[in-house]
Formats: C-alpha cells, sequence, structure tokens
C-alpha cells in the first residue's frame, strides 16, 4: 500500500459542497473511471464484453447503464466506465481483463472533476450552463457539451440529479460557474 | 447554425470547429507519378462555391466525430450530414 | 413637484409612491410607470437635446422605438448612457440624468449650432474636415467627439453580473400583445412547449394602452385571466422585460432579459440581464406596429408627440403631456386618441385632419383639409400654427401635440436573414414579405393585420398551422374589427427644417439635398444624411426618409426599396454579450497538479494557453528574477531539479494498427520501435512546413503514449482524429487524450537518478543499464502507486519525466522535495526550463513557428522517404529546399555582456543594412548560467556551413547592433554525454 495522499481536484482533503436555494453541488472524488473504445471489427465482441462488465447491455448513443460498474456512451462504439473509486481505484485493469483484445482501455479517472447537482430546480442552474435541452433530459440520458469551453459530460441521473463530468485541471472553473449559475437561477 | 449530427441529433454549430472543403478527404497516393503536383493540388486548390458546399466540421464538444456537411453558403441551409468515416469508406479509403 | 398632469386610471399603483430624480430634481412616481411617464405626470416635457444641433427635445414615443428622450441612468460605476426614458421601468430611488447638453438642459451652449444650421446640412462633415489631412487626428475628430456625444460612459468597470442561458421551445411567441397571447393560449392549451417573450414589462401589448372592450369587459380583464391561465401552464414559459433581438440561423433566437434593470439594488449573485438563446422548432412574429409620424415644420419640439404614444400615456399611464391638447392626423386612428383623451378630461384644442372628408365631431372641434405648418414655443410647444383647407392660417394654443401618420406592421425580424419586406397598398405600410427567415411566420398587426379582432384571430391561426395543430381554435374574445385603410401622407408640402430622424437631426431637406448630390440608393441615402443609423435604427424615420426620396426620384415607395434590418431590435449593453465570460473568467484556468504546493513556495505563475504554471520560485533575498533563474538552471545542472510538466499534451494511441498510425502521422520511422522505447518524432503539415515535435513511448505492441507541445495539444489530438477517421478510415486505431489524468514531472540534473531511486519501487531497476536513455516502462513508486517513467531529458541532463494519477501529484512533488533535500534538489519553472533547452539547443514553440520546415530545424534527414506520412511529399518541393535555406544555429555575442534580442535580424559583417541583405533571425534568447553569457538560437541562411562567422545582430527599430557569432546550436554537452549517463 502506498502512502502518498490525494488531493480533489479542487484542492482540498474533503469534497467542496455548496448548497444555493433547493440545489446542492457537490464534488465527486470517488469515482474510477477508464476508457473503452472498441478495436475495428470487433465492435460486437467488445459491446458483449461490456455487457458483462457492467451487467447491463452496452449503452446506446446518449445513454448510460450498470450498476456498481456501469458505463456511459462517448462516442461511436466509445465508453467511460464508471465504479466506485475506493473498490475499483485501478478500473482499468480489470476492464482491460474483461474486454481483452476487443477494445483498447485506458485509465480515465484523473483525467475528470464529477460534480453533482441535486434539487428540485436543478434544471434552472443547468439551463445557464450548456446548451442541452436538460428540461428534457431523461433518467439514464447522457451527452457531451461546453460549459464556459469546458468539454463536459452531463449525465441525467433522476429529475432531480445531474452528474457533471469537466476536465480536472479547470475544476476551479467549472465549479465557480457551476456556483455562479446557481446563486443566479435560484 | 444547428448541425443534425447522424448519432446525436440537432446539436449547436458552436461546438464544432469547422475545417474546410471535403474534398480533403480524398488525399492523393504518394507513389503517383505526379505526387507532387497532386499533392499541391490537394493542399492549396479549393473551390468556393456561393450555394451547396460539402464541408469537413469536427464536434470537438461532443462526441469527437468528424462530419461531412452539406451547407448552402448563401442561406446557410444544411442538406446533409454524414460521418466522415462513412464517406472515406465510400470514396474508396481504406488503410 | 406633484403630478399635476395625472389622469384618472390607469395600470399604476396609486398606493406606493417612489421617488426618482432627473437632472437632481426629486420627483414622485408610482409602481407602473416610465421614467418618461412619471416625467409627463410631473409636468417635465424637456428630457434632452438632440445630437447636431442640440435643439430641446421631449419624449416622442411610449416605447423602444424612443429617438429623443435618451437618458443616463443611475450613477457611479452603475452608470449606463443612452437608455430610453420610455423603457426604463420606474423603481424607488432612481436617477436619471440628460445628455447632450452642457452646462444644463434648459442652458446648452452648443444650441448655438442650431444658428448654423446652414451649414451643418446632410454630409457636412465629409465635405468640411477633408483636409489638411493631418488635422483630422489631431484637431477635428476630438473636436467633433467632444461635441458630439451621445452620453458618457463612467470609464469605470461595471460591477453588475450578466448571464448566458440557452432555452429550448416548440413555438417561440414573440409579443404579448393580442394576437401573442391569443397564439400562447392556442399552443399552450395543446401541451406544445412555448416560450412567449415581450419586451414590455407588463404582457398585453397594445391591449393596455386602448380602451376597446373584449367580450365587451375592459380589455384588461382578458389580458389578466389569460396570462393568469399561461402562467398555470407548465409548458409555457412567459418571459416579459425579453427583447429578442435578432433572428439566427435554423431557428435560434437571440432575446435579452432585463432580470434586474427594475431594481434598486440587485440581490447578491443574480444578474442584471441574461442573454438568451432560444433554439425554436418554430417561431411566430407578433410584434405588433409602430405608429410614423408627419413631417412638418419645426415637429421636433417637446410635446410634439406621435398621437398613439399620447393615448398610451393616457390610457394605461393616467398621465397627460400638458392639459390641452391637438391633434394632428391623415387617418382614424388619430380620432382615437383626441376621443379617448377627451373622456379622460384633456381638453382637446382641434383635431386636424389633412383628409378633406372627415366628418365633425361635437365633443371637439375637427379641422378637415387643414395642416399644421408651424409650432412656437422656447423649450417646449405653446401653439402650432395650422393652415385650413380654404387657405387661412390659425394659431391653436396646446401644449401637446399628438401626431398620426398611420402605422408600419414591425416586420425588423423578419428581415435578419436578408429578406424584404413587401409593400401593401391598403395599408400603405411594408408587411413582411415572402422570404422569411425559416420557421418563422407573423401573425398580427405586424403581418398587416390591424384591427384586434383581426389581430386575436390571426395569432391563434398562426399557432395551429406553425404546430400542425387539428382541430378549432380557442374561444377568443369579441373584439373590435375596424377597417383599417391609410393613404400615405408623409410630409406637410413646404416644410425644409422638418425632422425625420430627431435622434440624428435629419430633416426632410437633408433628404432632399443628398438627392440633388447624387445619392440615389436608399443605402446611401442612409450613409449620407446619417439618417435610421442612430440608437433607434430610424424605427419612426426611416419610412418618411424613404417615402421622400423615392417621390424625388419619381420611383414608388417599393421600386426604392428599404436599407437592411440587422439584428439587434434595440441595442445591448456589450456586459450582455460578454456575459460571465470576463476578468479572471474570460477562459478558464487549468492548474497543474502540483498548484498548490508551488503556491505555498511561493511561485511566480504565467499563464501559457489556459494554463497557469510557474514561472520560477523566488527564495527570499532575491531581488530579481534572474537570480532565481539562474539558481534554478545552476543547481539543476549540478545535482537534481524537479519541474512540472503535466501540461505537455499527452495522448494514448492503441490498437493493432497503432504503430502504422504514427509512421503516417510523424515524419519519421515509428514502426520498429520497441516496446519500452521512447522516440522523438516531428509532425509536418500536409504542405511540409513543421507542426509539431513531441515523444512517443511504446508502451506495449499496441499502445503508446505520445506526446505534444502545450500549446498545441488541442490541435494535435483533432488533427490525429482526422487523419484516423477521413484519411484512413479502417485503420485499427483508438485515441484518447490522457493530458489531465496524470501528473507528470520532469526529474533532471546528474542526481536525477539517486533522487527517482528512493521513491521508485526497488523490484524496478533504473539503473543506466536497466533503463536506459529513451526507456519507457509502468512501474510502481512509494509502495505501490501505479507510475509511468519515461527516460526524456530536455534539458540536456540525465532526466527523467515520472507520472503518477493527477489526484497523487501534489503528495509526490512534496516528496521529491523531501526525499531531494541530501541532494539539494531544486524546484524550476518554465523560465529555468526555457534556458537550459536554448543551452541544450531543442526547438520548441519559436522555432517551430508555422514557417519552419524539417531541414530549416536541423532535421531534414529525419522526413523518411521510405513511407508515406502527412508532409513527406510536399516536404521534398524545389522552394523548401534551395541551397541558402534556413538552418537553425547558435548564436553568442563577441563580447560577453552584450544581450542577444529575440526578433532581431542577422546581417553580414558589413556592408548595407536592409532587408534585401537579411540573412536571418533570432527566435530565441536567454541569459546562460552555464556559459556565462547571453546566447541565442535563430534561423541563418545556409547557417549549416557557416558556424564560427562573425555577423552583425540588428534590431533598426531599438537601434540595436551587437557583434556576435555563429555557432553550434548545442551549447552545453553537445555529445549527449549527459543525458546518457
Amino acid at each position: 500500500m502506498h502512502d502518498l495522499v490525494a488531493i480533489t481536484a479542487l484542492g482540498g482533503s474533503e469534497p467542496h459542497v455548496d448548497t444555493v436555494g433547493t440545489v446542492t453541488c457537490t464534488e465527486v472524488p470517488k469515482v474510477a473511471l477508464a476508457s473503452v473504445a472498441a478495436r475495428a471489427g470487433r465492435e460486437a465482441e467488445a459491446r458483449k464484453a461490456l455487457e458483462k462488465l457492467i451487467g447491463a447491455s452496452a449503452p446506446d448513443v446518449g445513454q448510460f447503464g450498470g450498476d456498481v460498474v456501469s458505463a456511459f456512451w462517448t462516442g461511436p462504439d466509445q465508453w467511460m466506465v464508471e465504479a466506485p473509486f475506493d473498490t475499483h481505484e485501478e478500473l482499468a485493469h480489470p476492464t482491460k481483463d474483461c474486454v481483452g483484445h476487443t477494445a483498447s482501455v485506458s485509465e480515465q479517472t484523473d483525467a475528470w472533476t464529477r460534480f453533482d447537482l441535486e434539487g428540485t430546480d436543478v434544471r434552472a442552474a443547468l439551463e445557464l450552463l450548456c446548451n442541452l435541452n436538460c428540461q428534457k433530459m431523461g433518467a439514464g440520458e447522457t451527452a457531451r457539451t461546453s460549459i464556459h469551453h469546458l468539454g463536459c459530460f452531463v449525465l441525467c441521473r433522476s429529475t432531480g440529479l445531474f452528474s457533471l463530468y469537466g476536465p480536472r485541471s479547470s475544476a476551479g472553473s467549472l465549479h465557480h460557474a457551476i456556483v455562479a449559475a446557481m446563486k443566479s437561477a435560484l | 447554425m444547428i448541425i443534425h449530427h447522424p448519432l446525436l441529433g440537432p446539436r449547436d454549430s458552436s461546438e464544432f470547429v469547422y475545417l474546410g472543403d471535403a474534398s480533403l478527404i480524398d488525399r492523393p497516393d504518394w507513389q503517383d507519378d505526379d505526387a507532387v503536383t497532386a499533392f499541391h493540388d490537394y493542399a492549396y486548390l479549393r473551390d468556393n462555391p456561393a450555394g451547396l458546399h460539402r464541408e469537413l466540421w469536427f464536434h470537438e464538444g461532443g462526441d469527437r466525430s468528424w462530419l461531412v456537411v452539406t451547407r448552402n453558403t448563401v442561406t446557410h441551409e444544411i442538406t446533409g450530414v454524414e460521418l466522415a468515416r462513412d464517406v472515406a469508406r465510400a470514396q474508396g479509403r481504406s488503410k | 413637484m406633484t403630478q399635476d398632469n395625472r389622469l384618472s386610471g390607469g395600470q399604476i399603483d396609486r398606493t406606493k409612491t417612489l421617488n426618482f430624480k432627473f437632472d437632481n430634481r426629486s420627483y414622485a412616481a408610482h409602481p407602473g410607470d416610465t421614467l418618461a411617464s412619471a416625467l409627463l405626470a410631473n409636468g417635465v416635457r424637456l428630457m434632452g437635446r438632440s445630437f447636431k444641433y442640440h435643439r430641446p427635445r421631449g419624449v416622442l414615443t411610449a416605447g423602444s422605438e424612443e429617438p429623443n428622450a435618451i437618458v443616463e441612468l443611475r450613477s457611479g460605476d452603475r452608470q449606463e448612457p443612452n437608455t430610453r426614458a420610455t423603457t426604463i421601468e420606474m423603481f424607488d430611488g432612481l436617477e436619471a440624468r440628460s445628455q447632450n447638453r452642457w452646462p444644463s438642459l434648459k442652458f446648452d451652449a452648443l444650441a448655438i449650432n442650431d444658428r448654423f444650421s446652414n451649414f451643418l446640412s446632410a454630409g457636412f462633415y465629409y465635405k468640411t474636415f477633408m483636409w489638411p489631412a493631418a488635422f483630422w487626428e489631431k484637431l477635428y475628430e476630438p473636436m467633433i467627439r467632444r461635441a458630439a456625444g451621445l452620453g458618457s460612459l463612467s470609464m469605470q468597470e461595471d460591477p453588475d453580473e450578466y448571464d448566458k442561458g440557452f432555452r429550448h421551445c416548440d413555438l417561440l411567441i414573440i409579443g404579448a400583445g393580442p394576437s401573442g397571447l391569443a397564439a400562447a393560449l392556442t399552443a399552450g392549451r395543446a401541451g406544445s412547449d412555448v416560450i412567449l417573450a415581450d419586451e414590455d414589462f407588463a404582457l398585453g401589448g397594445r391591449l393596455n394602452s386602448e380602451t376597446f372592450t373584449l367580450n365587451d369587459r375592459p380589455a384588461d380583464e382578458w389580458v389578466a385571466q389569460t396570462v393568469a391561465e399561461l402562467s398555470a401552464m407548465p409548458n409555457v414559459r412567459l418571459m416579459p422585460r425579453t427583447t429578442v433581438i435578432g433572428a439566427f440561423d435554423h431557428g435560434i433566437y437571440g432575446a435579452v432579459e432585463r432580470t434586474g434593470d427594475h431594481l434598486a439594488t440587485l440581490p447578491s449573485g443574480k444578474p442584471r440581464q441574461i442573454l438568451w438563446r432560444i433554439y425554436s422548432q418554430r417561431a411566430l412574429l407578433c410584434a405588433g406596429a409602430t405608429e410614423r409620424p408627419i413631417a412638418f415644420e419645426n415637429n421636433d419640439r417637446p410635446g410634439v408627440m406621435l398621437a398613439s404614444a399620447l393615448r398610451t400615456y393616457a390610457n394605461r399611464f393616467a398621465t397627460t403631456a400638458a392639459q390641452r391638447v391637438a391633434i394632428f392626423t391623415n387617418n382614424d386612428d388619430g380620432h382615437r386618441t383626441a376621443a379617448d383623451l377627451h373622456n379622460k378630461g384633456v381638453k382637446i384644442a382641434a383635431v386636424v385632419d389633412v383628409r378633406p372628408d372627415v366628418p365633425i365631431n361635437y365633443d371637439y372641434e375637427v379641422l378637415a383639409g387643414a395642416q399644421v405648418v408651424d409650432t412656437k414655443g422656447r423649450l417646449g410647444l405653446s401653439f402650432v400654427e395650422v393652415k385650413l383647407a380654404d387657405g387661412s392660417k390659425r394659431t391653436l394654443d396646446c401644449g401637446a401635440l399628438g401626431v398620426s401618420g398611420g402605422w408600419n406592421p414591425n416586420v425588423h425580424l423578419t428581415c435578419h436573414q436578408r429578406g424584404r419586406p413587401i409593400w401593401n397598398e391598403d395599408l400603405a405600410a411594408f408587411v413582411p414579405g415572402a422570404d422569411l427567415p425559416p420557421g418563422l411566420t407573423v401573425a398580427g398587426a405586424a403581418n398587416g393585420m390591424m384591427s384586434t379582432h383581426g389581430a386575436l384571430q390571426s395569432g391563434a391561426q398562426a399557432a395551429v398551422e406553425a404546430l400542425e395543430l387539428g382541430g378549432a381554435l380557442p374561444d377568443l374574445p369579441k373584439a373590435e374589427d375596424a377597417q383599417v385603410s391609410q393613404t400615405p401622407y408623409w410630409y406637410v408640402p413646404g416644410c425644409a427644417r422638418a425632422w425625420l430622424d430627431q435622434q440624428n437631426d435629419v430633416t426632410v431637406k437633408d433628404v432632399k439635398l443628398s438627392h440633388q448630390e447624387g445619392f440615389r440608393s436608399v443605402e446611401h441615402l442612409k450613409r449620407y444624411t446619417t439618417l435610421g443609423m442612430a440608437t433607434d435604427q430610424g424605427k419612426t424615420s426611416n419610412m418618411g426618409g424613404l417615402a421622400i426620396m423615392a417621390e424625388l426620384a419619381g420611383k414608388s415607395i417599393p421600386e426604392t426599396g428599404t436599407t437592411i434590418f440587422r439584428p439587434p431590435y434595440t441595442p445591448v449593453s456589450i456586459g450582455t454579450l460578454a456575459g460571465r465570460m470576463k476578468g479572471q473568467e474570460f477562459h478558464p484556468t487549468r492548474l497543474t497538479p502540483s498548484h498548490y504546493w508551488a503556491k505555498e513556495r511561493g511561485a511566480v505563475f504565467v499563464e501559457v494557453g489556459n494554463w497557469l504554471r510557474a514561472q520560477w520560485f523566488p527564495l527570499p533575498g532575491e531581488m530579481h528574477w534572474r537570480e532565481s533563474v539562474d539558481r534554478e538552471v545552476r543547481q539543476t545542472r549540478a545535482s537534481v531539479g524537479v519541474c512540472d510538466c503535466t501540461t505537455l499534451g499527452k495522448i494514448d494511441v492503441q490498437g493493432t494498427d497503432a504503430a502504422d498510425f504514427l509512421n503516417r502521422i510523424y515524419c519519421n520511422g515509428f514502426a520498429k520501435l520497441a516496446v519500452g522505447k521512447t522516440r522523438y518524432g516531428l509532425m509536418l503539415r500536409e504542405d511540409g512546413i513543421a507542426m509539431d515535435d513531441g515523444t512517443a513511448g511504446r508502451m506495449a505492441e499496441d499502445h503508446f503514449v505520445v506526446t505534444t507541445t502545450t500549446a498545441n495539444a488541442v490541435k494535435v489530438y483533432q488533427h490525429m482524429e482526422f487523419v484516423r477517421q477521413c484519411l484512413f478510415p479502417d485503420m485499427d486505431v483508438q485515441l484518447i487524450s490522457t493530458t489531465e489524468a496524470w501528473a507528470q514531472y520532469a526529474v533532471a540534473g546528474p542526481n536525477s537518478r539517486k533522487l527517482l531511486q528512493k521513491i521508485v519501487d526497488p523490484e524496478f531497476d533504473i539503473s543506466n543499464q536497466g533503463f536506459p536513455f529513451m526507456a519507457c516502462a509502468n512501474i510502481t513508486v512509494c509502495g505501490g502507486l501505479r507510475a509511468r517513467l519515461f527516460r526524456i531529458s530536455f534539458s540536456g541532463e540525465l532526466a527523467f519525466e515520472i507520472a503518477v494519477p493527477s489526484r497523487y501529484g501534489d503528495a509526490l512533488m512534496r516528496r521529491l522535495m523531501q526525499e531531494g533535500e541530501e541532494f539539494n534538489v531544486v524546484p524550476y519553472g518554465t523560465e529555468a526550463l526555457g534556458v537550459m533547452r536554448i543551452e541544450k539547443g531543442h526547438a520548441a514553440g519559436n522555432e517551430l513557428n508555422g514557417t519552419t520546415t524539417a531541414l530549416n530545424l536541423g532535421m531534414g534527414r529525419m522526413v523518411s522517404k521510405k513511407k508515406d506520412s502527412i508532409g513527406s511529399t510536399l516536404s521534398e518541393r524545389e522552394g523548401l529546399n534551395e541551397a541558402d535555406a534556413l538552418n537553425m544555429v547558435g548564436v553568442k555575442p563577441v563580447n560577453s555582456e552584450d544581450k542577444i534580442t529575440a526578433g532581431a535580424h542577422l546581417m553580414d559583417a558589413s556592408g548595407p543594412v536592409d532587408a534585401a541583405h537579411d540573412q536571418g533571425y533570432i527566435t530565441s534568447a536567454a541569459f546562460s548560467p552555464s556559459l556565462d553569457s547571453h546566447i541565442g538560437l535563430g534561423f541563418l541562411k545556409n547557417g549549416g556551413d557557416r558556424q564560427g562567422e562573425k555577423m552583425r545582430l540588428v534590431s533598426p527599430l531599438t537601434d540595436l547592433t551587437v557583434e556576435v557569432e555563429i555557432v553550434s546550436a548545442h551549447f552545453v554537452d553537445p555529445e549527449g554525454e549527459r543525458l546518457r549517463a
């Protein structure tokens, strides 16, 4: 067991939490990520392998699914696998073991920072952040979009809960934009 | 503008990066006898039509697909959007 | 002052009194007032001075088309010039000042311009300030700017916030008058997603200004009931105080919502305005119509207003501009104003109607076949002079004159995509043409449906058609359905100083003059006279100018055509367009994994693209950055230094064709690179010019880690996707950026291995034999943390780059510092990094500057001719391979005290110094602590063969001439012994 202590993307030892009105924005560092991209000509096999990994059918365009280990669609025959950090820190390894030579796998855990926005009025803040029609997004839907010039994934987990993944190095700028939008809209 | 991505549906053009004429897909063969001339034309010569134009757009803020968009440069009407990869394959490009 | 001009009724809340100041005088108003209505209620007619002649001006309209009542709002850093008093919603404590006058509104020194109006006619500036040319910048322009001025800026930063937002709907309805409300009811009840936007703070449009009944009840009852029903619909979003400013491509509309302008102080965190981008499936323009004036002599006196505006002030705002009012009209609508004012107890001096056959009225006098030929009154209207049907003159005593020349449909948004309106003979007005923005339809008065019944019906019908709803229209209230026909009457014959564009001071005479001088196109007329070019964009003036021009040219109005309508519909603050993108938030900031640690160390940061990187780490007592940088270089070369190089782009390239793919994107070969080895690679553009460089490490047979320069990371990734998807679509290769995933540190210097051996887990052999120069491997550190190690060197020293997952980057940096204490480890920043790479002769962004080739960079032989790679064919072009091509060289001053300056040019030791004798230029320069001299890198014609030559380095701009010697670009360790140690 190594002895290096992690910090969150916002630079703290504990995740940052902000509440404005009914909405809470929580920094979520305890998530592991790995990208999966099917090898040429082996797309069907890669889907099968991914299904085994997440226990659900491989997410279609704009969808996500799974259980403890889940995946969301990121591009044609490409997905991002998500899992709890504490139990799956080295997620890329089991993922690679599962897909074998049917897909390429890269560790993406610390390429991203995640903020969860939860609350009844969460969509009012989101419409100041991105051009997606978040009013119409249903649970299980995801899309990549730009938030203040940052390429971000938006995942609608339920009516009042959205996860935003943005580039880790810009966590401060993204967090500032989210909290400013919450203060403005709520 | 709105670009109807073949996989993702309508997306704002602000998510895309524009490259230019879709003829950039037709990269010449380096072993042809007149390769230097062919590459010169490929790199430097473009049509600039007032009307329908096939052009390359990159979904940088989305799924990172390159698209071939057929757009009227006068009205901005978009009459077709295809995955560039499919277009390239259809034109006989492979490895 | 008391509100002497208040009438009964209206939509103001008399239970509350609001206090406001205009030109430092206090007045009272009520909620529901605008600044203009409150000023009129308080008997203030004089509200500003005109732009050119500084003539006294009052309010002309009651809406956003206002040309005259333009004021400065608020004070201090919130001061905002050029706001329209007619659209400013009253709040307690509002402060406004008149503009364009000095020293005061009532006495304006520059009103003298009015006396010299003969000299200030159309084109005056073009004709007068032509010569001498040198006078323009120094004398004329400053003078004109001082005199002109439409309000002034605070010259301070705007402290308020502005937002941008995005909304989606099936149907966007622009305008909430009768047609817009009927459309919203229709679409809303059908379950469609509707946005109903209106620039006013009260929904209802003209219904708020009229005394019409709907279903035999006051119209405001139906408005209130309809707004209540719409508010209760979850699928309908009402957006009052929202101006739709432009119709853009593919159903996208821009809209400015004034969320905070009506508040005395903004709640913390709330925006003043929001710029909405509205994505609509369909849109419906229900923008109504604007009344047009008639031009006559001295028609710009305060108190001369549009008749419909007088009606709005009376019915909606319960105020009148004066106790005695006259009307000048060419149509029935003017009579409505007279009747409404009369019913409110205002004395009607007379209704002057140009038509000879208008019926008499028993409540007030009607002068048929008459015209207003002049007005009198110093700072406001006192009398109007009327020419009666029999040719005799009569003077009417009145404080206000309502003018009605008919109505123009508000077609602006229908023309935002180059559409042209068409002429409607019955209305004698332009109506929307056939070439509307796709998805847009028009209803109500904006489409020429001038009656209330017509507006309601066409609104509902348009919603049904736009959304393809089946079934009947909803129940709409019974409403007036008067036939409207308008006979044009643009100006009173014989007038000269009759104002068309009151804001830019353009008169009938100016239009005639411009015609006389040959400006025959309507676009030329506009620019020569400035008609319609003020902040109101000619909403009340363009038609008149156009009509007069058509008459002079002997053409019809449709033949003459309109100028092009462009967004925005009304002025938009720059702050609104900027939104949150200002100051620190202008672009996102990227922080390196060691940022917080570096901040604690007191690092000085520099912006590199969006990244903030440590530039150097000053120690106490160091007075100059050079001291810090020189120390960092010396200490690294003497022992060991650590630098955060996370910002370099990292791209994972995987797949069975990964090696082949790299062969295509790099000009040098990669197919034979062994697993566990790293190689330098140079990427060319297809035209043969160098694009980027970096390294690629082969982690597995089918897995490479490619690095790019910090600046080009995004571009290179995009280029690689282009090559993969568009050029070689069947290659089995997958790409993903891992730049942010890994914290990567360069550990450089003779003791770098010793330092790393303290943290790399013992099962990994990083000795020179076990891990030679250019090796790479997946390893673990600090007791099992996954890491990547590369033996690459940018400094020229024995060096490594070590990467761990970003979250551990902070801890790893602290550990390296701690473990490195025994070696006197030093953190170094981008400056020391730059100095060391110049000392070593490594090309960077300054050398890969978009004009240089592999040959120029001394890497010509790297371009493989045995394979196809991007740019390889065109790199062989003659022009890029001439005998005297530029080569990268090192430059040293002959006198070591002399400085080398980047950007300076190399000239022969003697001879002329000019472009024809230019030999090359310096791209990078630094002080080298290792050589104790300034040094530079640059490009020199045939430089490869000119080592030892003495030359002059010149910079004529800064009068610099330095004697230099051309040397090898590799100042330090040219044989590369250190990095292989």
